[in-house]
């Protein structure tokens, strides 16, 4: 039932007023048309693949004349961020884009963003990091920027990715933090999907210029970012927490009245498919959220009650969502396409600890998937739901899934066709 | 020599109050640099003593509006500053970065070369103290040879020549490029001012005594300042699209050993030592000189800036700050 109401908002998404036309673009050039829809004034980045379409077709539209912008082509990403700071303080809207070691270079400024409460975009593409040297999707990159003061999305399609840019501005401006939207290497960003382009008047009526609540302006001369002491940094620390907090209800309000102008949602922090009678729901996010969509259609219509929880936003951290989910189901499976060495994956760690203090607690297994572009199929996901299926506790903290190493079994086992010897109810919670 | 009149901006931009060290080069270079560009300014500081100088929250000294930044990125900081201010309309106010040694020379030096190389359209003033003097005195690439400080003990100082900034920048073809001294103030306030009226990038290189950092007493500063001018150590320039070079200010050529006996950080020096460094200021000056066209007749000092000489000079260098402008604009497109 959900899933055709979800089918039903894709398709009325496409047909819907708003829309000035649909194009079949990859998911890098989704971002770029965003970014002109969004009339950002100032664009800095710094090449690497696969980042460099997004930048690419910027120029394009820069130099086509079709947005006033300055682009200012850095000599590194830290550049790029500096001067998307540099931009930002002066009151524009910035924006910039980059991937995997372009993300570590920043690290140091994005902080330094977060620090100032300067609104800026930016898209990252996942890529795994080196050594050794990967193009290819995992999140390492940007889950690795988890305490800089981002908020960080997690995008599924390239519609999402148009989406949730003109979403992150307004979430941005209005919470005086920065936004980086994630999208997964090759795997969206270089992969053509149709995507709706709204028209651009009801763009600038959801998303009008910039008004920075402060900035630096030679009629009122300030200093911003100077030393402080111990007696108010700690309130400024404070407040920059409060902002990620308020964030929340931030981007659950964007999103419903992003719902009303253009006819498309994404449920706010986390969209939900096929909970309702769960009792088995696998958390995961970005484009395996599609895939595990495929797996958990064919569990059901063996008769398998599994579900699925896309985890779009991951900074703030959806917390109400999860231990409402963790009410009603039995068991709690996370895939994580990253790993924090020496514990576990990063999403299964954040959701084992919003759940200790809830009082309704289900079993937590965390699964580790996809690095540096290994193919998440829906044999993958299928995998993980028959380990979930027959075991009612993990047996280790990170189940590592197809690995190939033979001293590695981890006890993922594929699913078996007509799923006989696979447990078919935990029982209703 | 006769009592020397200063013709300074009377607006003090700059507040008293600051917490500078008495004596600081850097301190008067921002107030000179404020005089200059006046209050329609925004001022970007990287890591440097000018982040303690300003003062601490909600304190500043400047009078003007102050980005603190992070070391490395004084140049790519204010190259968003001015971006910003023009995709929005503002095309009047003056972005100033205000750099030290440290963040020029070392850390900031890759964005400084992609500023420079994108010919951004702002001024950047390095004031060279010659070593990280607001972490405490460790040596940084513009400490000169044979210099004490706190990471080269008088036991073994630093071994390797000061980099040579200047040549670095006019290796980037940049408009105007030049340097300055505290030692004198109608000087530098004269090519900050032609720095704004210049459109793109702008270099300016100001030596900047440290008494903490130098082991002098603060009322030497300027004393200090000038001889370095004068022993030819530090000498004044300006170089119009890093090709056309003029000297501001002809050299006594006092002995180097005059400016090095006045500061501890060189005390530890020996003789022969001390021999190196005049050989290296001598070459240095040398090869400055032959990139002065020969038949360029130079302001030779500023006791002769009531002279037709001077006033040739400065007419020659409007000609050519419209040309580098022409130029400039050109290169933007």
């Amino acid at each position: 039932m959900m899933e055709k109401n979800v089918a039903n908002t894709k398709r009325d998404g496409l047909l819907h007023p708003s829309i000035d036309k649909v194009v079949v673009i990859e998911g890098t050039h989704a971002a770029s048309h965003a970014v002109k829809l969004a009339r950002v004034q100032v664009i800095a980045a710094y090449p690497i693949t696969p980042q460099t379409s997004v930048v690419e077709k910027l120029s394009e539209i820069v130099s086509d004349g079709d947005l006033d912008a300055k682009f200012i082509k850095v000599e590194s990403e830290h550049s790029a961020m500096a001067c998307c700071i540099g931009s930002s303080i002066s009151g524009a809207r910035a924006f910039t884009a980059t991937s995997s070691q372009g993300l570590a270079l920043m690290h140091e400024l994005l902080h330094w963003a977060a620090g100032s409460r300067l609104p800026i975009v930016m898209v990252n593409v996942n890529r795994a990091m080196a050594p050794p040297w990967s193009i290819y999707v995992d999140h390492n990159d940007s889950l690795s920027q988890r305490d800089t003061g981002w908020l960080q999305f997690y995008a599924e399609s390239n519609q999402e990715v148009t989406d949730t840019v003109l979403q992150a501005y307004k979430i941005a401006e209005t919470v005086s933090l920065p936004v980086m939207i994630n999208l997964d290497a090759f795997v969206l960003s270089h992969t053509s999907e149709p995507v709706a382009l709204p028209k651009q008047e009801i763009v600038d009526e959801f998303l009008p210029a910039r008004k920075a609540s402060f900035k630096i302006d030679t009629s009122d001369p300030k200093a911003f970012g100077a030393l402080i002491g111990p007696e108010a940094y700690m309130e400024m620390r404070y407040k920059l927490y409060r902002a990620m907090e308020d964030a929340r209800s931030v981007i659950r309000e964007v999103d419903r009245d992003f719902a009303e102008k253009f006819g498309r949602s994404y449920g706010g922090l986390v969209e939900e498919y096929m909970t309702e009678d769960a009792e088995t729901v696998l958390i995961t996010s970005a484009t395996a959220v599609s895939t595990a969509r495929i797996a958990v259609d064919e569990l059901r219509s063996m008769g398998f009650p599994v579900g699925l929880m896309k985890l779009r936003v991951f900074r703030p951290f959806p917390v109400d969502e999860v231990r409402e989910l963790a009410k009603h189901v039995r068991k709690i499976g996370v895939m994580d396409r990253n790993v924090s060495f020496g514990a576990t994956g990063i999403i299964y760690q954040e959701t084992k600890a919003v759940l200790y203090n809830a009082a309704d607690r289900p079993s937590v297994f965390g699964f580790i998937a996809g690095l540096g572009g290994r193919d998440i199929t829906p044999e993958t996901i299928k995998e993980i739901f028959s380990y979930l299926m027959n075991h009612d506790e993990p047996e280790s903290e990170s189940v590592w899934v197809s690995l190939k190493t033979s001293d590695a079994d981890q006890g993922a086992r594929p699913f078996p066709e007509t799923g006989a010897g696979i447990r078919r109810s935990e029982g209703v919670k | 020599m006769g009592q020397i009149k200063y013709q300074l901006p009377p607006d003090e931009v700059l507040a008293p109050g600051h917490f500078a060290c008495p004596g600081c080069g850097a301190t008067l270079t921002m107030r000179y640099a404020l005089k200059a560009l006046g209050r329609k300014t925004v001022v970007v500081i990287p890591a440097c003593c000018w982040s303690v100088i300003d003062g601490p929250v909600p304190y500043s000294a400047a009078g003007v509006p102050v980005f603190h930044t992070a070391f490395e990125t004084a140049a790519s900081t204010a190259s968003g500053v001015k971006a910003g201010l023009d995709a929005q309309g503002d095309h009047e106010t003056t972005v100033l970065a205000f750099a030290g040694d440290g963040g020029t020379f070392d850390i900031g030096l890759q964005a400084l070369s992609g500023a420079a190389e994108r010919n951004e359209d702002f001024i950047y003033i390095c004031y060279d103290n010659e070593a990280y003097m607001n972490t405490g005195i460790q040596r940084s690439s513009a400490t000169p040879f044979g210099a004490w400080t706190t990471t080269t003990p008088a036991v073994s100082p630093k071994a390797e020549k000061k980099k040579n900034i200047i040549e670095i920048l006019a290796a980037h073809r940049i408009p105007y490029l030049a340097t300055a001294s505290v030692a004198y103030p109608d000087d530098m306030i004269a090519k900050i001012r032609k720095a704004k009226d210049i459109r793109g990038f702008k270099f300016i290189h100001v030596f900047s005594p440290c008494p903490p950092g130098w082991k002098f007493e603060p009322e030497d500063s300027i004393k200090i300042s000038r001889m370095a001018i004068e022993s030819k150590v530090f000498p004044l320039i300006e170089i119009i699209d890093g090709i056309d070079y003029a000297l501001s200010k002809e050299p006594d050529g006092i002995p180097v050993r005059d400016y090095i006996k006045m500061q501890g950080r060189f005390r530890h020096l020996n003789d022969e030592q001390i021999g190196i460094i005049q050989a290296n200021v001598t070459e240095d000056w040398e090869r400055l000189r032959a990139k002065f066209a020969p038949t360029r007749k130079v302001s030779r000092s500023r006791r002769d800036e009531s002279t037709g000489e001077n006033k040739s000079s400065q007419t020659r260098n409007v000609t050519r700050t419209k040309n580098a402008r022409k130029r400039a604009q050109k290169s933007r497109g």
